[in-house]
């Protein structure tokens, strides 16, 4: 019998974890640290978007590294696929909000909300390859063929973002346009701010891992289900037969 | 060898019978460049645009072609035969990138003088050596990187609109690269032909890295499933 439940005791300690660190970080990151001397209350934008983008490249280092051995094992299990898919759901959610709340810092800090910098113009790339990773992941089908097509998908993606960053450098480099703000930099962190940015690194990063799991146990029994799904309805016919040749005795 | 050259040969020779490429894929190529003059309406700005248009046009017209080798393909399962024949996947591989690339190498050079003569765009004698291995290695680029995800979405659902969201992002390298150099090759102020040449080199590594991906990845792609 399966659990209809994707919750265990390791899930329960980990969410639970992760609200008390993140209930910290708000209280830290919006009453405890100071204003920054030069960027003022907008710096408080940093403690969620830090730890967004790293749990972002965090998330599609485990999709291509889960993908390979997904791969390299033929797809024996398919726990490995699950699990890089999870993980790219997951990352292209916190893609999207390090995007977002990248772009309101910028509108504050720079005065536009989109800057054409090497990194910006790479993150974006990179989340539109991951939304088209998922795009792939979605269609149904045999769970091995998917789990093949998309694990060959993820390695291209590895392939392809050091070109793009790559390339975007290389642009950014020969069109010297005054940048209107160095976008590293400025920022002068106290020992308080350190603090609740890694304690936000922490609480993402077990946000992170605690959505994995579950998204990794729902794929689970979502291609158990299409497997029931099909005995079912293998059954339902036999037994309209059988109704059939009863019902003409 | 001699198997990708058959596999490209019967490519060209199916393009050759049906004529898409003249028919549909060059007339719609040449109205997106006359669609981007209309848009942008201001002769300094196409000229300064030209470039980036063609290339534009290039990675869409790409998709188009794409879709129409796998489609006769997947039809009637006719890859599939050619698998089982004993062709090598790595050989159907490069025969279809080969007769992707003699295609998209006559859009390209059809669209450059597109450009001379729709947009204005000036090339000296001195940078046609520049321009002819510019196309070439983004001619390359495209056909490798098409042909690859060509076959990732080969017999799947709604493919065709899957191919531009996955391929595309995986060609902005290849986009800027040649705009750039092209940019270079017309005699833009803002680009020396020295740097139209660093760009040329990233091309060709662009194009070296998917054709080994592809040639990689291609027999996995195609494999019956267990």
């Amino acid at each position: 019998m399966v659990s209809r439940s994707t919750g265990t005791t390791t899930t329960r300690v980990i969410g639970i974890a992760a609200i008390a660190v993140l209930a910290w970080v708000v209280v830290s990151a919006f009453f405890i640290t100071p204003a920054d001397f030069q960027q003022g209350e907008s710096v408080r934008i940093m403690y969620a978007h830090v730890p967004a983008a790293w749990i972002a490249y965090l998330a599609f280092i485990t999709t291509g590294i889960t993908s390979g051995i997904s791969l390299a094992r033929r797809h024996r299990t398919l726990g490995f696929d699950r699990v890089a898919g999870a993980s790219a759901e997951v990352g292209v959610l916190f893609m999207g909000l390090a995007l977002i709340t990248g772009s309101l810092w910028g509108r504050l800090t720079w005065g536009t909300f989109w800057q054409w910098d090497p990194r910006l113009t790479t993150t974006l790339f990179l989340f539109v390859t991951y939304v088209g990773y998922l795009a792939v992941r979605n269609i149904d089908g045999d769970p091995h063929r998917r789990a093949k097509r998309s694990a060959i998908l993820a390695l291209l993606a590895v392939l392809e973002i050091p070109l793009v960053h790559f390339s975007v450098v290389l642009w950014r480099s020969l069109h010297q346009e005054a940048s209107v703000l160095n976008p590293d930099g400025d920022v002068r962190l106290d020992d308080m701010m350190l603090f609740t940015l890694f304690s936000g690194v922490v609480g993402f990063t077990l946000v992170f891992v605690w959505m994995v799991i579950h998204r990794q146990r729902l794929a689970t029994l979502r291609d158990l289900q299409q497997g029931v799904g099909l005995d079912a309805a293998i059954a339902a016919r036999r037994n309209e037969g059988a109704a059939i040749a009863g019902g003409g005795q | 060898m001699k198997q990708a050259l058959v596999v490209a040969r019967k490519d060209l020779l199916v393009e050759f019978r049906a004529r898409l490429l003249l028919v549909r894929v060059i007339p719609f190529a040449l109205l997106v460049l006359v669609l981007f003059a209309v848009a942008l309406d201001s002769e300094p700005l196409i000229l300064r645009a030209a470039s980036g248009l063609v290339w534009l046009t290039m990675l869409f017209s790409t998709l188009l072609l794409v879709q129409r080798t796998y489609d006769v393909e997947t039809q009637d399962a006719a890859l599939e035969v050619l698998l089982t024949s004993a062709v090598e996947p790595v050989n159907v591989f490069f025969g279809k990138l080969f007769a992707a690339f003699v295609q998209l190498l006559v859009l390209s050079v059809l669209l450059v003088f597109g450009a001379i003569v729709l947009y204005g765009a000036t090339v000296s004698g001195s940078n046609v050596v520049l321009l002819v291995t510019i196309v070439v290695s983004a001619a390359w680029g495209l056909a490798s990187v098409g042909t690859l995800y060509g076959a990732v979405v080969a017999n799947m659902n709604g493919r065709d609109s899957l191919l531009a969201l996955l391929a595309l992002p995986v060609l902005a390298p290849l986009l800027i690269g040649a705009s750039r150099a092209t940019e270079a090759a017309f005699g833009s102020q803002t680009i020396d032909t020295a740097s139209g040449w660093a760009w040329v080199a990233l091309l060709a590594v662009f194009a070296v890295v998917f054709s080994a991906a592809g040639a990689a990845a291609f027999g996995a792609l195609m494999e019956p499933e267990a």
